[in-house]
């Protein structure tokens, strides 16, 4: 019992405190913010972007004077692409360098392995990747698409374009299973129908054989929902078996890893994707973005991803909150987030929708055109349909699970 | 001072750090620390169970992830069925143990040995990794547990007291909990490696065919040296299930298994206290390379200092040029040199029980 | 018909590309009984290699297989003198040196080149087999293994080079004292075993892309292949790749490429639970 007194006790100092440094007297003391992501082993790809962005978020905040007249600190973690590493640094996180905000978790396993322990030793935490939705706990803010938001909208543009037989391959874990269905319900709602749907585990790299198998289906297109460094090699052995030019294919997972900078042009042009975020977008924010970007890491910085604006939003919807809240105390923030906090960014406007803490946000649709991904179509303002229908955090607040959604 | 005194006097020495640890770190630190310990102490008892059935039972296993990761998987799917932990525990530590046994059987009585050992554990391994890791759909359940594939299982219900499911043990209680069952290994293996037992499989990993024509069957001690591992190791993976209150099919992967053997050899293979000394080591030095990296930026300091995989194997590959032997062993040499030349005791009188102690 | 065509293509090809990434480290495990954790990553660096050259404007077929077999050859030579010679006969400490390498040459290369790397695609086009469209690539890989295998088929049986290896891998002291120089025997060896892993990297490489970690998918396949093919390394080799792959191969055709590769490792517990010492050890023991 004595441990469960003195936990308790350490958390609630560790909020007191965060709310009494707000105050002028403490002025000097940073604010810290903890970004946990894998930026060695396989994952890196997806999680060093996202630090950058990250990085320059924080440096573009304390340039403008820091949050409420304080400094902001990153606290930078590097999870090697290792689950037993994402419990110790959020422990670290929560417990050693007492964050106001943990940003991180690239992976679903990732998530729910930072989750829980953020909740136990209440600490913020910002998931800022795409994912399959249904998360829902007030400790939680999620700034990535879901598959409502992103699947619905390219399946009936692809459908008009190419024609009603899809089918369907994806990664075989959590996010690929539920984003297939999402793909067949979209598909079957306007009249196709989906022959098959293929699963490969993360680490499959010979192809060969499935490519006969679609072959021998004859679909209209074909819709990826492979991820990683691995599953490249589906597109590489499909260009090379002369595949791209008669079937052609849709993803809203293809690019989010550079998979259209690593392939070449003839690999993977006219395949169409759906996000949030094109480094291409033709906006005024968004060009004053990219350009303190490239000023900071490089013009030769490969590509701003799909995560690593997530990660950028994500960081500035909690300072928005923070300024609102005029503290960094958990439950002012949260509330402030809840409030629909908003921002003009770099993608377009961005809106917290309070009952699912998920985003409101635009999404656009492009077409891979010589390692560019060229914007052809926009859809304002979407809402995070899936969450919402199984989550309300403003009737439910002590909700906190991670719904599967019937589809 | 004779080798047994100093074999007393060494057992002394860690019975006294192991209690002043199990006192006072809960006292000195935080929660953090703590928690660090607690998973670090458990990784502690894996390692001792490579130890024990490699350091002294020769049996090479580059798959010690197998029984582990059947540990953990275990224990999260019984509890999440029956609630009450005490079942789930025993299960954790009986089921890897007759995994280890049928296992063990098909292979020690197929007198298969040496590198081919390894290849088999490896391969077992990897099949589980491969197995679970397609099991994301939702049509793979048992009972009320769902596998989830790449995903694991979060949200697993940590350990009770026996009997009693209102009473969770708590954070400290684990730090406790995995610092004692460390103990309790450590020196069970100490009991068990002197008796006959123990004597008779350092005999047959020495020289098989003599032990054999002794009269014992080499095959029977085998299979009962890795049983005795794979339930050591299957409880261990249920505490680190518990400690994280996840588990994931990463588990049973090859990085894994590596790190297992790493840890020994960095250690000191024949000895119980170097496997838990290059555990901790190597556990600590990743953690610490990964926590605090200079944040972004395209400049080569940060691309090399920033970079875990890099400084990890730099130090692994010096460690094994220029401590040969493993970290106790080469302390222990230096100590008895140090001895020896102090006290003109001849270095040879200790040396071939070196490896039996430790 | 057409279908069982494109089937046999396809677990030639998949025998094939086992064969070249394990004969490697079937030449460096055999001879030198050492167990290189790093093979995935001599692997992905003949990859590199390759893709480094073709864009920077070196024909795609000499970057393949002339510049990275020479780039990676050299690299194991640099090794060996440098880590492995002081090893030797320590089995164990091999392993601990060689994952050391690897995490090292994993952490070197997302250094020099990031994780983003510009691929090289599959040259040569496609072809047509009754209703199924292939890559013609897919034979040249096939071709490669062919000849790869030939070559050292050749080299044993008839070049003094051989028969010196054949000698030191039988009995190393009596190959000294017949005045044979072992460490360079055994550098060569390291060097030769290492550049063919860099050809078959870079001969792989527009199939299966180049990334820093992806020598950990070759690494446990190639390991189980030459175990499981025991001591006669070209035998083995090819036995155990031919075992295998048709068994991966035609499992995922049939069912899933998850249950392919249970099947493999499946294959590969049994294989060793009857044949205790490998293919070789029971069959074709007068293979090279």
């Amino acid at each position: 019992m004595r441990v469960d007194r003195r936990t308790f006790l350490q958390s609630t100092a560790a909020t007191a405190a965060a709310g009494m440094f707000s105050s002028s007297a403490w002025a000097e003391d940073p604010i810290n913010v903890a970004s946990i992501h894998d930026l060695s082993g396989g994952l890196d790809i997806y999680g060093k972007p996202m630090v950058d962005a990250l990085t320059l978020a924080i440096e573009e905040a304390n340039a403008a004077g820091g949050l409420l007249g304080r400094q902001i600190k990153l606290i930078n973690y590097d999870t090697q692409s290792n689950m037993q590493l994402y419990t110790q640094f959020a422990q670290q996180a929560a417990l050693k360098d007492k964050v106001a905000v943990v940003h991180g978790g690239i992976t679903s396993a990732s998530r729910e392995v930072i989750r829980p322990v953020l909740g136990k030793f209440k600490t913020l935490y910002f998931y800022n990747t795409q994912y399959e939705g249904g998360v829902c706990d007030r400790n939680q803010f999620d700034t990535g698409v879901t598959p409502a938001q992103t699947v619905e909208k390219l399946v009936p543009h692809a459908m008009k374009k190419w024609g009603k037989k899809v089918y369907v391959i994806a990664a075989d874990y959590n996010y690929g299973q539920i984003t297939s269905q999402w793909v067949k319900k979209y598909v079957t709602e306007n009249g196709g129908e989906v022959p098959s749907i293929d699963f490969f585990p993360l680490d499959v790299t010979n192809f060969g054989p499935t490519i006969s198998k679609i072959q021998a289906a004859k679909p209209d297109f074909v819709w990826s929902a492979l991820v990683g460094g691995a599953h490249i090699s589906f597109y590489r052995q499909w260009a090379a078996a002369g595949m791209r030019k008669s079937i052609p294919m849709a993803s809203t997972t293809f690019a989010v890893g550079n998979e259209h900078i690593v392939l070449s042009p003839d690999e993977c042009n006219g395949m169409l994707v759906c996000y949030n975020y094109f480094q291409d977008l033709k906006n005024p924010v968004n060009e004053k973005f990219v350009a303190s970007f490239h000023k900071r890491f490089g013009a030769d910085y490969p590509n701003i991803t799909e995560l690593a604006m997530g990660t950028y939003q994500g960081f500035r919807l909690w300072a928005e909150a923070v300024k609102k809240a005029g503290s960094v105390d958990r439950i002012k923030v949260i509330d402030a987030l809840e409030t629909g906090i908003s921002i003009d960014a770099p993608s377009g406007k961005v809106t917290i929708d309070p009952p699912t803490h998920h985003c409101v946000l635009d999404v656009h649709i492009a077409e891979v055109t010589d390692k560019k991904l060229k914007v052809l179509e926009d859809f304002a303002q979407q809402k995070p349909a899936d969450t919402a229908a199984v989550c309300d955090l403003i009737k439910n607040p002590n909700d906190n699970q991670q719904y599967v959604i019937k589809i | 001072m004779n080798g047994r005194a100093l074999n007393l006097l060494g057992l002394g020495l860690v019975a006294v750090i192991g209690i002043a640890f199990l006192v006072l770190i809960p006292r000195l630190f935080e929660l953090d620390v703590v928690l660090e310990l607690t998973v670090y102490m458990i990784m502690a008892i894996l390692a001792l169970s490579l130890a024990l059935i490699w350091g002294y039972g020769g049996i090479l296993c580059f798959g010690q992830s197998a029984f582990f990761g059947l540990g953990a998987y275990t224990y999260a799917i019984a509890v999440f069925n029956i609630g009450e932990s005490t079942i789930p525990l025993l299960l954790a530590i009986v089921l890897p143990a007759a995994f280890a046994a049928l296992l063990g059987y098909f292979m020690f009585y197929g007198r298969i040995s040496d590198v081919y050992l390894g290849v088999i554990t490896l391969t077992v391994t990897l099949i589980l990794f491969n197995s679970v890791n397609s099991t994301a759909g939702p049509e793979f359940r048992i009972g009320s547990a769902r596998l989830g594939g790449f995903n694991g299982i979060p949200g697993i219900p940590p350990l009770n007291f026996p009997g009693n499911k209102a009473s969770p043990i708590d954070l400290e209680g684990m730090f406790y909990l995995a610092t004692i069952s460390l103990l309790a290994t450590y020196f069970g293996l100490r009991l068990l490696l002197a008796s006959r037992f123990g004597r008779i499989i350092v005999g047959i990993r020495e020289n098989e065919r003599r032990a054999e024509l002794l009269g014992y069957d080499p095959r029977a001690y085998k299979l009962a040296t890795f049983t005795i591992g794979g339930a050591l190791a299957g409880f261990a993976g249920c505490l680190f299930a518990n400690w994280g209150n996840f588990v994931s099919p990463t588990i049973f992967g090859l990085a894994q298994s590596a790190q297992i053997i790493i840890w020994v050899i960095v250690g000191g293979r024949g000895t119980l206290i170097g496997p838990i000394v290059g555990c901790i080591g190597i556990q600590w030095l990743t953690t610490a390379l990964g926590a605090n990296q200079p944040s972004g930026g395209p400049d080569w300091w940060a691309k090399i200092f920033a970079n875990a995989p890099l400084i990890l194997g730099i130090i692994l590959i010096a460690f094994v040029l220029l401590v040969p032997k493993g970290l106790v062993p080469t302390l222990g040499d230096l100590g008895q040199w140090l001895l020896s030349s102090r006290g003109k005791r001849a270095k040879t009188r200790l040396e071939p029980k070196r490896a039996e102690e430790g | 018909m057409d279908l069982v065509a494109l089937l046999a293509i396809q677990v030639l090809y998949a025998i094939a590309s086992l064969a070249l990434i394990s004969v490697g480290l079937a030449i460096i495990f055999g001879m030198m009984r050492v167990i290189n954790l790093a093979h995935g990553e001599f692997l992905m660096l003949g990859g590199y290699a390759a893709i480094v050259a073709t864009n920077n404007g070196v024909n795609i077929w000499l970057s393949m297989l002339v510049v990275a077999p020479i780039v990676v050859g050299l690299i194991g030579v640099v090794v060996e003198r440098t880590i492995i010679r002081f090893l030797y006969g320590r089995m164990i400490d091999t392993m601990l040196a060689t994952w050391g390498l690897s995490l090292f040459l994993v952490g070197l290369t997302t250094a020099i080149f990031g994780n983003t790397t510009v691929g090289i695609s599959a040259p040569l086009g496609s072809f047509q087999i009754g209703a199924y469209r292939t890559s013609a690539y897919t034979l040249f890989v096939i071709a490669v293994a062919a000849v790869v295998l030939a070559a050292i088929f050749a080299v044993m049986r008839w070049t003094r080079l051989g028969l010196i290896a054949r000698g030191t891998m039988q009995n190393a002291n009596m190959a000294a004292a017949l005045g044979v120089n072992p460490p360079r025997v055994y550098a060569i060896t390291f060097g030769v075993g290492a550049a063919l892993s860099g050809l078959a990297g870079a001969v792989l490489a527009p199939v299966s892309g180049v990334f820093p970690t992806i020598g950990v998918a070759y690494v446990a396949k190639s390991f189980i292949t030459v175990i499981g093919g025991g001591a006669a390394i070209l035998t083995g080799t090819v036995s155990a790749s031919a075992l295998f792959g048709t068994i991966n191969q035609i499992a995922t055709f049939v069912t899933t490429p998850v249950f392919g590769e249970v099947a493999l490792l499946g294959a590969a517990i049994v294989l060793i639970r009857l044949l205790p010492q490998g293919i070789t050890g029971r069959f074709f023991r007068r293979g090279l």
